[in-house]
């Protein structure tokens, strides 16, 4: 579909609900992507950020309002349309998700495998070349588990981009890694974007490397998004409780006295 | 499955009421689910091809030296044993009538129709039932079937056709080779026993076998590859809440496969008899 593939954004969430059983999780989320920004989605643990990605996957159904990658309404795709727009995006999970049974470079050819028809020999060299970029290209005969976690990370990164995508979302880059890795898989992540031109959707709760990577960033705070905005806006909004995730501050929420003791004695 | 919490201020026998109603609409669930399993595996199966996103035979391979080929030893050993036990219960049973020379005709019938298929299900159930329960819980817990969905693979298509389809080709096989085993443990102890070659052992079994003896067998173990198969992968999927989460996956799925074949037995060994 050429006319919805030049949609002015490359990701348009409209006034998004979810919810976890009775539980409500998402707060009308409204946020729109350009082509080739990189957005990073940051907010503390608990404010919906994994959700809201689960959403963008399409591996969760929103209980209101729409989502649309690429033109394509998320909601309204059929089977086969979910599976051409699943080749156009890649993913790289928190804990790297790689499969146990197979070798890092079987991993990251196994989507070519699926979605292409490409011969073996090119599809061994179309994922070497990925593990080059990724500077891992000697270690692609070995298994998920004898791999480091920052290795596990780029290695994920790696099947992501495979099949050269137009949309990649990277969960928690940084999480678990020491400082000199986890500054390494941003200079690649911004490499990446130079290199391929994708719009990268990173969700992450680390300041700094939010703050280096983003084009714009959205902060999320209890299923609701505060401001999303440029980096700078960001860093000087005054609104207090982005201050307090800026500064690493304790949430000072006011206790209502009859309602705390209600959580207590169970009444 | 989600179960809201329960009214703490309800009658003791309107809870227990309110009890059996969740279990039975969570088991009706559960139901539904399974055959819900089952119909897409079957899906994948037959049209996989025109929808350009195949079963692999890499993976139904793969699955059957898992399922079936790594089993041939236990069930070897297994069946070799029943044989000789059975020989040797049956000998001493006809002994007080005198018709010793009869046991040939008890091994071999109750091997092919019920001991074959029901040990080789029963191993299968806690080698590779419990394996794939625990495999699929651990790849939902570290995202891998979400890695799977968002790459654009079909889990019921990567993971549960190919299961299917390799247990139905493997349990069948290993009865075939466990009806050999248990015949061949038996003629050991009758050519000790009853003084006669194992030519002739075997001789006897092939006069006393029908084909429905054999086929009655492999029908069972038919459906009780598909109950291994759909009940293993089915509680893979559902577990939730870590490690402890998957052990408790894992029994279940052995308890389950286990009570399911036996009761089906019952019934197949009914109506494959009377009806």
């Amino acid at each position: 579909m050429p006319a919805a593939e030049n949609s002015e954004y490359a990701i348009e969430v409209q006034h998004l609900d979810a919810h976890y059983g009775e539980r409500q999780i998402l707060h009308d989320v409204s946020l729109n992507v350009h082509h080739g920004e990189i957005m990073v989605i940051m907010g503390g643990s608990g404010s919906g950020k994994s959700t809201l990605l689960r959403h963008l996957l399409g591996l969760n159904i929103p209980t209101r309002g729409s989502i649309t990658l690429l033109g394509q309404d998320l909601a309204r795709n059929s089977e086969a349309e979910m599976f051409e727009l699943r080749r156009k995006m890649g993913v790289a999970f928190q804990g790297g998700a790689l499969f146990g049974s197979m070798t890092v470079e079987e991993n990251v050819v196994l989507p070519l495998c699926e979605h292409t028809e490409l011969d073996e020999k090119t599809m061994r060299i179309m994922g070497r070349m990925k593990l080059e970029v990724v500077n891992l290209a000697e270690f692609g005969d070995l298994m998920p588990s004898e791999l480091s976690g920052g290795m596990i990370k780029r290695a994920a990164l790696a099947r992501a981009i495979v099949m050269d995508p137009r949309l990649l979302f990277f969960d928690e880059p940084s999480a678990g890694l020491d400082p000199v890795a986890a500054v390494e898989l941003d200079e690649l992540i911004l490499r990446l974007r130079q290199a391929m031109n994708i719009t990268i959707v990173v969700v992450t709760h680390e300041l700094e490397s939010a703050f280096k990577i983003a084009d714009r960033i959205t902060v999320l705070d209890q299923g609701a998004i505060l401001m999303t905005d440029s980096v700078e806006a960001v860093r000087n909004s005054d609104n207090p409780r982005i201050q307090s995730l800026l500064n690493r501050l304790p949430r000072d929420d006011a206790i209502d006295a009859d309602e705390y003791l209600e959580r207590l004695t169970g009444i | 499955m989600s179960h809201a919490a329960q009214n703490p201020g309800l009658h003791p026998a309107l809870r227990f009421v309110e009890d059996i109603g969740r279990k039975t609409v969570a088991a009706i669930e559960e139901l539904g689910y399974v055959a819900s399993m089952l119909a897409e595996s079957c899906y994948w199966l037959i049209f996989g091809h025109r929808q350009q996103q195949p079963v692999r035979l890499r993976n139904i391979i793969a699955e059957t030296m898992r399922i079936g080929v790594h089993a041939i030893p236990i069930i070897s050993i297994i069946c070799l044993a029943i044989g000789v036990m059975m020989a040797i219960q049956g000998i001493q049973t006809l002994k007080t009538f005198g018709a010793e020379s009869k046991v040939i005709v008890g091994i071999a019938i109750s091997i092919t129709r019920e001991f074959a298929p029901l040990i080789v299900s029963i191993m299968v159930a806690g080698r590779s039932g419990s394996a794939i329960t625990a495999r699929i819980g651990t790849m939902l817990e570290s995202q891998e079937i979400d890695a799977l969905r968002v790459i654009g693979i079909n889990p019921a298509r990567y993971i549960t056709a190919p299961l299917l389809l390799a247990m139905m080709i493997s349990i069948p096989a290993l009865t075939v080779l466990g009806d050999f085993m248990g015949l061949l443990g038996g003629g050991l102890y009758c050519i000790i026993e009853l003084k006669i070659t194992l030519a002739i052992y075997f001789e006897r079994c092939a006069a006393a076998l029908s084909w429905t003896d054999i086929s009655q067998g492999l029908i069972k173990s038919l459906a009780f590859a598909a109950i291994i198969a759909l009940v293993s992968v089915s509680n893979g999927f559902q577990v939730r809440g870590g490690a402890e989460g998957v052990g408790r996956a894992t029994t279940r799925s052995v308890v389950m496969s286990l009570t399911f074949i036996v009761i089906v037995d019952m019934i197949f060994t009914y109506f494959l008899n009377f009806a």
